[in-house]
């Protein structure tokens, strides 16, 4: 399957067209179609993990045995062979020496992706069958779906940028399709339009970032980018350039500020949308294209040698003011979409931290809880709160009815938090030990702020949800199976996910096998830090419990009652947080209005008076040319033939005289030329 | 000679003065008149010339039989036979013109071709003149013509008979 | 006797005749100008004749005058039918072939 990896990707492909033509005659409107193709993948992709993970084996296996054949990398006193990726390639068109290719790199990297991507996306499948039963557009959502995991997949298999690119549009196109799924809504459409168009905003950069990397590097193959900027004779110059802009590209798909506005509107998607797209996989397109192109990264950057950089401060920046935004939503889905923006924060800062390993596998464990937590909200609405996700208005105490639901959705929030030994624990300590250890302590620190805030506002939202009385007005009970199954599995993963890479407990699948051994920087794999674990587990529950203190009495407390009333300070900060730090104001209301205004004054005033006067020119000129010819016509040449006519008729007239028809001017005519033939003959002979 | 050139000059003034007759006078009948003073002159000319058999031919046909036939056609085309008639159209001067001019050319020619050639009347001269040898000059060498001309005759005479046919 | 007198004669005749031609509405006038001009052309051949002692001269003259006989005669019944046509031997209303 490593060879054959293209298998993998072409199925949801094949699959889409599928049902498109046949979805709507089927009994199930298609969705078979779906959980039947995305399953195969899914059972293709984990042949592909256990094929790498032999593979990788056997390339140790022989580097043991032979001693010191090969460049080896050291890693923290552990050795690894050089693996290298394993790359498929048929070129799609030439143009000249140019060669532009479409096929599959399998490596670490891409095994992973390619399990968490089907698995969800089959999860997806199989909830949306329930969640989504009796839609209007049932069967194109699944069409769509398939199109998303092609597109997705593809982008994940990518040898080299360009058909990353192609990925990344379609999966870009893909978003935008499933938001708007029930465009009949206004809302829904603009906030479709609004992801798009912010992504498009960062797309910018990543395009630019692959021209520079063409450029510098001389082709588009990604291990052929990584080696150049990871070799000595790299120019400096271009490599930051080219690592700023591709940032760009990571900030408008990722979620990171200043772009991640359109994350909280893109909830207006069916929930499975949202648990898929929005939570495991696109936005994580952008982690992925930094992981990929890490050599860029780390040599623009300087990311091995601490202290500040721009990705480190930008996903900084964006866990806390994520988390932040995350205390003041009602919407369950906003609260989750905000700490999606914070969890792809804490991705970046890792990357940007140079915690490759501590970043993927963040990645890796994000997925199975974010899912888990977005279907658990789904489950909610569906069947507790009426269809309604405002926690404050239609949730509460929903633990009594909902209990299998009730206790994923605990399990999902503990992960997210970092309980051990739940996933979110070992990954997240992955990160905040590497930035610690890596000369960026600063970071480590606002990690360990961001992972307080987290607790704090889950617990907010497990209480608002599920404990307290119910203020509905539906009738709560459990989902069925098709929507509790799912969540079962994924709550199961996010107990279990974490070992692959459990340091103390000596697993390091993730060291071993996803991280490349292969054109790649000296990263830094940290030690097991257990003062830092201890210390974040104590900040997390002292997390909790100032939540629990918060929310779950049955009044408030004394101090903090009405305090956004009493305070006009707290009320401002409030009123802050919850226009989104007036950012959308500021992007919508001045940015956009400020250069569409004066454009399209400017573009109307042109229209009217240049390329109008241009056209009003022509035609006036055109007239007057008209009017020309038809005087020349009228007067010269009509003038001409009337005369010639005219005098060809008064000549006949003076003619026709001679013609009067009486003999005897004939006869008159004749003797006189008679005579002067006559005279003619005297004279001259 | 004397006495010939005297009569030879009255009757040419004569035959002058009645020609401008013709084409002048006003009245139909005067002018068929003023023919046949013309045509006796000419006949006279001939006897002068020493061609009796034809002068006797000239007296016989036209002052016999064609003057009769204009005089006919006069009357039975109703031609205005009193005294008063215009009977010129408006081309009067151009006519008068070419006419003169027309006789300018001529005389100028015979004078200069002819100029005192004169005409003896030796025997020779009479005798071409007597009636045997134009007979005899018509039955030998112009029998041709002669019997062309006896055609022409007959057809001329239907023709005018089948024109003239009132039907 | 001079040739020329004769011949100017005739030449006078002939012209005389011309301007007959050429003047006279009544056809029957024509034709007597038409005459005077055959007459003077008679003149003219018997004067030749005379001159050279030719016979042929005063043959042609005798044709001449047997044509101008006939000539005449259909003339005239050419200018009958004329009057009858138009009801005037007037030659100026004969103007059908006019241009």
């Amino acid at each position: 399957m490593l060879d054959a990896a293209w298998i993998i990707v072409l199925i949801p492909a094949l699959s889409f067209v599928l049902i498109l033509f046949f979805g709507k005659k089927l009994p199930r409107q298609g969705s078979e179609i779906g959980i039947v193709a995305l399953a195969t993948s899914f059972v293709l992709s984990c042949v592909a993990v256990v094929q790498w993970v032999q593979y990788v084996d056997e390339a140790n296996a022989g580097k043991e045995g032979l001693g010191a054949i090969g460049k080896n990398l050291l890693f923290a006193g552990k050795e690894y062979a050089e693996v290298e990726p394993i790359v498929h390639s048929i070129t799609w068109w030439q143009n000249g020496a140019m060669k532009f290719g479409v096929g599959t790199q399998i490596d670490g990297l891409a095994v992973m992706m390619l399990f968490v991507v089907t698995f969800i996306s089959l999860l997806v499948h199989i909830y949306s069958t329930a969640y989504m039963k009796g839609d209007v557009r049932f069967t194109y959502f699944y069409a769509a779906l398939s199109l998303f995991t092609f597109s997705m997949l593809l982008l994940v298999v990518a040898p080299n940028t360009l058909q990353l690119l192609v990925g990344w549009e379609l999966v870009g196109l893909c978003s935008f399709m499933l938001i708007g799924h029930w465009w009949e809504e206004g809302a829904n459409s603009n906030a479709a339009l609004k992801a798009f168009l912010t992504t498009r905003t960062g797309d910018i950069g990543l395009m630019i970032g692959i021209i520079v990397t063409f450029f510098a590097a001389g082709t588009f193959n990604i291990v052929g980018i990584n080696q150049y900027a990871l070799s000595s004779g790299a120019d400096h110059t271009l490599m930051v350039v080219g690592a700023s802009c591709l940032l760009i590209g990571i900030i408008g798909k990722s979620g990171q500020f200043p772009l991640h506005t359109w994350l909280p509107d893109a909830m207006a998607g069916p929930t499975p949308v949202s648990a898929l797209i929005h939570a495991a996989t696109m936005v994580v397109a952008g982690v992925y294209l930094g992981a990929r192109l890490y050599g860029v990264f780390w040599s623009g950057f300087n990311i091995g040698d601490g202290g500040f950089n721009p990705m480190a401060i930008i996903g900084a920046i964006t866990i806390i003011i994520g988390a932040a935004l995350a205390f003041v939503q009602t919407d369950i889905k906003k609260v989750l979409a905000y700490s999606t923006i914070s969890q792809l924060g804490y991705m970046v800062m890792g990357l940007g931290v140079g915690a490759w390993v501590g970043a993927v596998f963040h990645l890796f464990t994000h997925a199975f809880f974010k899912a888990l937590l977005f279907l658990g909200a789904g489950s909610v609405s569906h069947s507790g709160s009426h269809h309604s996700f405002d926690m404050k208005k239609d949730m509460g105490g929903l633990r009594k009815y909902m209990p299998i639901t009730f206790w994923t959705f605990l399990i999902g929030s503990a992960a997210l938090a970092g309980i051990a030994p739940l996933a979110g624990f070992w990954s997240k300590d992955e990160i905040l030990a590497t930035a610690g250890q890596g000369g960026y302590e600063v970071f480590a620190i606002v990690g360990l702020v961001g992972a307080f805030l987290t607790a704090a506002y889950m617990t907010r939202c497990v209480y608002l949800t599920f404990f307290g009385e119910y203020r509905g007005h539906g009738q709560p009970h459990e989902s069925p199976k098709a929507i509790t199954v799912p969540l079962i599995v994924l709550a199961v993963f996010s107990v279990f996910a974490g070992f692959a890479q459990a340091v103390p407990l000596g697993l390091e699948k993730f060291v071993e096998y996803v991280e490349p051994h292969f054109a790649f920087p000296p990263v830094l794999v940290p030690e097991f830090d257990y003062g830092l674990a201890a210390t974040s587990l104590i900040v997390v529950a002292a997390a909790i419990g100032v939540g629990c203190f918060l929310w779950f009495r049955k009044e408030e407390v004394g101090a903090f009652k009405d305090l956004t009333r009493r305070s006009s300070l707290a009320n401002a900060g409030y009123t802050f947080l919850v226009n989104k730090y007036y950012l959308d104001d500021l992007y919508e209301g001045v940015i956009v209005t400020g250069i569409k205004g004066p454009i399209a004054r400017v573009s109307y005033w042109i229209n009217q008076n240049v390329i109008d006067a241009i056209v009003k020119g022509t035609g006036l000129a055109a007239r007057s040319i008209a009017g020309g010819t038809y005087r020349v016509d009228q007067d010269v040449l009509d003038a001409g033939y009337n005369t010639l006519a005219r005098e060809t008729g008064a000549s006949g007239g003076l003619l026709r005289r001679v013609q009067t028809g009486r003999l005897q001017w004939y006869a008159l005519v004749m003797f006189f030329s008679v005579g002067a033939f006559a005279l003619a003959l005297v004279i001259f002979s | 000679m004397v006495a010939q050139n005297v009569a030879f000059w009255i009757v040419a003034v004569a035959m002058g003065l009645a020609a401008i007759g013709v084409v002048r006078t006003r009245n139909i009948v005067h002018a068929a008149l003023y023919l046949v003073v013309v045509l006796a002159g000419v006949a006279a000319q001939y006897i002068l010339l020493g061609a009796e058999f034809i002068a006797w031919v000239q007296v016989l046909i036209y002052i016999g039989a064609v003057v009769i036939l204009f005089l006919f056609g006069i009357m039975l085309t109703r031609a205005p036979m009193g005294g008063d008639s215009e009977f010129d159209n408006n081309q009067r001067f151009p006519a008068a013109v070419a006419a003169v001019f027309l006789l300018g050319v001529l005389v100028t020619l015979l004078v200069d071709a002819f100029g005192n050639q004169k005409i003896k009347l030796d025997a020779a001269v009479l005798a071409t003149g007597k009636t045997a040898t134009v007979g005899d000059a018509i039955f030998r060498q112009y029998v041709v013509p002669f019997e062309v001309v006896s055609m022409l005759l007959l057809a001329a005479l239907v023709g005018a008979v089948v024109i003239a046919r009132r039907d | 006797m001079v040739l020329n007198q004769f011949l100017i004669l005739s030449a006078f005749l002939f012209c005389t005749g011309v301007y007959g031609v050429l003047v006279r509405r009544n056809g029957v006038l024509v034709l007597m100008s038409v005459e005077l001009m055959l007459n003077a052309v008679n003149l003219n051949l018997v004067a030749f004749s005379a001159r050279l002692a030719e016979v042929s001269g005063q043959v042609f003259a005798l044709f001449i005058i047997t044509i101008a006989a006939a000539e005449v005669g259909v003339g005239l019944a050419i200018v009958l039918l004329i009057y009858r046509n138009l009801r005037s031997p007037d030659l100026d209303e004969l103007d059908q072939m006019r241009g």
